[in-house]
């Protein structure tokens, strides 16, 4: 008998880590810090990560009345792409570089609300375009880039005559917004680079939006509250903002998968010579940041991060900005392999999450991507394999 | 509230330890598991400890472990004291009884009132019990004491699906009658209820328990309806005992100093409870099954399920009785729980897919029980848990060590 104890006893000394589970790879996870950061910052870091996952709004708490999800993480878990569950449906705005019509509601729907209100309804005749929400993975690395190494892929009277234009969407910034040096304005206006129209200029707009619209949660920043259009107390407070922002701005980029994969090496040759990199840029680098770890970094978003004309089939009729309704940021391919990791074991993707598979959205690519879709059709069947293994692996 | 508990805790104290002498210390002596009574028994199935012929007699119950818990690689260990109970009983006269248990959990945090009732004997099938009453929905609920069970945790779907443990203040009737080797017992309540943090919580689902939280539950409720909770049980003491029960009312706040807030909405929870002990084998089985339906208001999120549904079952065998290191009456016990629960049954209305937030798992354990009333458990615990959307689950896993006594 003194044994067993004896034995349990050197269990529970000895054997503890191998007890537990062992942690996935990191390159299958699309969430933690990236590299380089300060003790400081991951402190920072972290606390932005326990307000993004953890913190959950309730009607106590700030929560609507009228809401699309009640935490961050309600939409991007894991940081990964959304589930049509919690798609964003945007209406208001028919023309560009007008404002959106606010007398009939919008600009997002909010078609949730807490017990005793009625959720917002779009008003008949009105077109709306459905947003899945992005993977929110290495986008402090998409905001360190300047506006003008953006501007070196923008061809908007396709010049080139590749039948690639690459349009920037110039917005015009909100009240908060503080310029660095890496903007460039146009007549008052910035570059978006960030939701599925490029209508946000930075991540704290992109979060300052997301709690206000998908949430019903004001801040300082966004006091209206969306039901009543009436301002509120903040219901998150700056400082919380602010480690959110620093939060996405350090979430470490996708890992890729098997690089040296000979089917993977090949599909990459493959997505090249059918010219999805005219749009789909692989290779970025940074320059200087307040940031140590975002500077000099180079990365492989697969983003251009700027609107082309994806054809009438992908044409919603509705726009944000300066982009056209059929107009549509170059969304990046890094962490797509991941995609189902966060979608419940299944793909949603383009845009509204309309394509449940890769091909699929290959398929559905138009405009100035038809002749990339035409080449991808005209491939091999091995060729179509491994260009799909490369972007999974992405 | 704590100045009280200290002051009764302290004066408690002072007679227990003034009455040393053990000839006048009497210990009401208990078989915690193999108890032939009914489950709804176990308020009163514990060991007391009474002070000479004083009509007051005290007892509780400890409760102390170590973890060692991994999540996807990232592990933790610490030691906790989940909880210290209190009972205080009393025999005010021959057929009116009082008992209560007072809980301070995670070292004091929090001091909770979980049963404060008087009993009074009419009949043996009519008793009226008033005060801080334990739901019988379930069984756990009501016998939930540590040192009963063979696992450092307690069971999930009773604790984070259903609220164990749930008490509530109001009256109510019970009884139970003894035939041969069969028992009957009933067991219906009116209490004050749950609130509208059901469904409006941080815990980003439909979750019970958040109206534990809400302390003014014991002074006034949330809506002015009533709380019904009723049970039904058989045993037979061959074979085992089989509970039903009962526990619905309008949880909500749907009115406010006269004016309509929102309909009324109710909460509607059914459970089947049993325990049986093998002949041949002498092996414990118990086990717990229940279903929950919420009204949650369809404009509001499927994050907040209107259905769930969970239980476990534990499986204890005892591998030696006798005298084991000097102890008289020890056993020792292989054992293995069993847990399941889905906090939201249903479907996404936007895909037509399956709403998952679930969590299974099962937890090996080896316990030493040096006396019925004392265990030393060592558990093993493995367990996934998937989001809402059914993305990979979180694996979980580690060693627990505990040892749970009653004093």
């Amino acid at each position: 008998m003194i044994r067993v104890f004896f034995l349990i006893g050197i269990l529970l000394l000895f054997s503890c880590e191998d007890l537990t589970p062992s942690a996935p790879e990191e390159n299958e996870l699309l969430d933690g810090p990236m590299e380089g950061l300060t003790d400081a910052e991951n402190g920072l870091f972290l606390a932005g990560d326990i307000a993004f996952n953890d913190e959950v709004f309730s009607a106590g708490t700030g929560l609507g009345p009228l809401f699309v999800a009640t935490s961050c993480g309600s939409c991007h878990a894991g940081d990964g792409k959304g589930h049509p569950f919690t798609t964003l449906t945007r209406f208001g705005q028919t023309i560009p570089n007008t404002a959106p019509d606010l007398s009939i509601g919008g600009p997002q729907l909010q078609n949730r609300a807490i017990p005793g209100f009625e959720p917002e309804i779009i008003p008949a005749g009105n077109p709306s375009m459905q947003l899945t929400p992005p993977a929110v993975t290495g986008l402090g690395l998409l905001a360190a880039l300047t506006d003008a190494q953006i501007l070196t892929n923008a061809d908007p009277a396709d010049l080139d005559g590749n039948g690639i234009s690459g349009v920037p969407n110039y917005i015009t910034p909100p009240s908060y917004f503080v310029p660095l040096p890496l903007h460039q304005p146009v007549a008052g206006q910035y570059i978006g680079r960030f939701g599925k129209k490029a209508a946000a200029i930075d991540l704290l707009q992109q979060t300052v939006n997301a709690y206000n619209q998908d949430m019903g949660v004001t801040s300082t920043f966004e006091p209206l509250d969306t039901s009543s259009g009436l301002t509120t107390d903040p219901e998150v407070s700056d400082q919380t903002i602010n480690e959110v922002v620093f939060y996405l701005r350090t979430l470490k980029a996708p890992i890729q998968r098997n690089p040296d994969d000979a089917q993977i090496i090949n599909g990459n040759t493959v997505f090249n010579s059918i010219e999805c990199g005219l749009c789909h840029t692989p290779e970025w680098t940074t320059s200087t940041s307040d940031i140590a770890a975002l500077s000099n970094r180079t990365f492989y978003p697969y983003t251009d991060l700027l609107l082309h004309d994806m054809g009438p089939d992908l044409d919603d009729g509705v726009t944000e900005g300066g982009a056209e309704t059929f107009e549509w940021k170059t969304p990046a391919l890094w962490g797509l392999g991941l995609s189902p990791d966060s979608q419940g074991g299944q793909f949603f993707l383009m845009h509204d999450g309309r394509a449940r598979s890769i091909e699929e959205a290959i398929l559905m690519h138009g405009g100035e991507a038809e002749n990339s879709r035409n080449l991808y059709q005209q491939l091999a069947d091995s060729d179509k394999q491994d260009l799909i293994k490369f972007l999974e692996s992405l | 509230m704590k100045n009280i508990f200290l002051i009764l805790f302290v004066f408690l104290s002072a007679i227990c330890s003034a009455q040393i002498d053990s000839t006048l210390l009497k210990q009401t002596p208990t078989d915690t598991i193999l108890s032939k009574g009914l489950n709804m028994d176990a308020v009163y199935n514990r060991p007391f400890l009474q002070v000479g012929k004083l009509p007051v007699s005290v007892g509780g119950y400890i409760e102390a472990d170590y973890q060692f818990i991994g999540e996807d690689g990232i592990n933790e260990g610490t030691f906790r004291i989940p909880r210290m109970t209190l009972f205080v009983a009393s025999s005010i006269h021959r057929k009116i009884k009082f008992l209560s248990e007072i809980e301070l959990e995670e070292g004091g945090k929090e001091i909770v009132i979980e049963f404060a009732a008087v009993d009074f004997n009419f009949h043996p099938m009519l008793n009226l019990r008033g005060g801080v009453v334990m739901s019988p929905i379930g069984a756990f609920n009501q016998n939930h004491d540590g040192p009963k069970w063979e696992f450092v945790d307690r069971p999930i779907a009773m604790t984070e699906m259903l609220p164990a443990t749930w008490s509530n203040v109001g009256f109510g009737l019970y009884g139970k009658q003894f035939n041969k080797d069969w028992a009957y017992g009933y067991e219906v309540y009116l209490t004050n209820g749950f609130d509208d943090s059901i469904i409006n919580n941080s815990e980003n689902r439909t979750f019970l328990p958040a109206s534990k939280s809400n302390a003014e539950r014991f002074e006034e409720s949330s809506n002015g309806e009533p709380l019904f909770t009723g049970k039904l049980a058989i045993r037979n003491s061959n074979i085992g005992e089989i509970g039903f029960s009962y526990m619905g009312g309008i949880y909500n706040t749907h009115e406010e100093d006269g004016i309509i807030l929102d309909k009324k909405r109710r909460l509607d929870v059914i459970a089947l409870d049993f325990n049986s002990t093998l002949p041949w084998t002498n092996t414990y089985i118990v086990g717990e099954w229940a279903w929950v339906s919420v009204d949650v208001p369809e404009t509001f999120s499927q994050q907040f399920g209107d259905k769930q549904k969970g239980g476990f079952i534990d499986i204890v065998q005892p591998l030696k009785k006798g005298n084991i290191l000097d102890f008289e009456n020890a056993v020792l016990n292989l054992s293995c729980r069993l847990e399941y629960v889905d906090w939201n049954v249903g479907t996404f209305n936007e895909t037509g897919g399956n709403i998952s937030d679930d969590l299974w798992a099962i937890t090996p354990s080896f316990s030493f029980r040096p006396t019925a009333q004392t265990v030393i458990r060592f558990n093993y615990r493995v367990m996934q848990q998937q989001d809402i959307l059914g993305n990979p689950p979180a694996k979980i896993g580690g060693i627990q060590f505990g040892i749970s006594s009653y004093f």
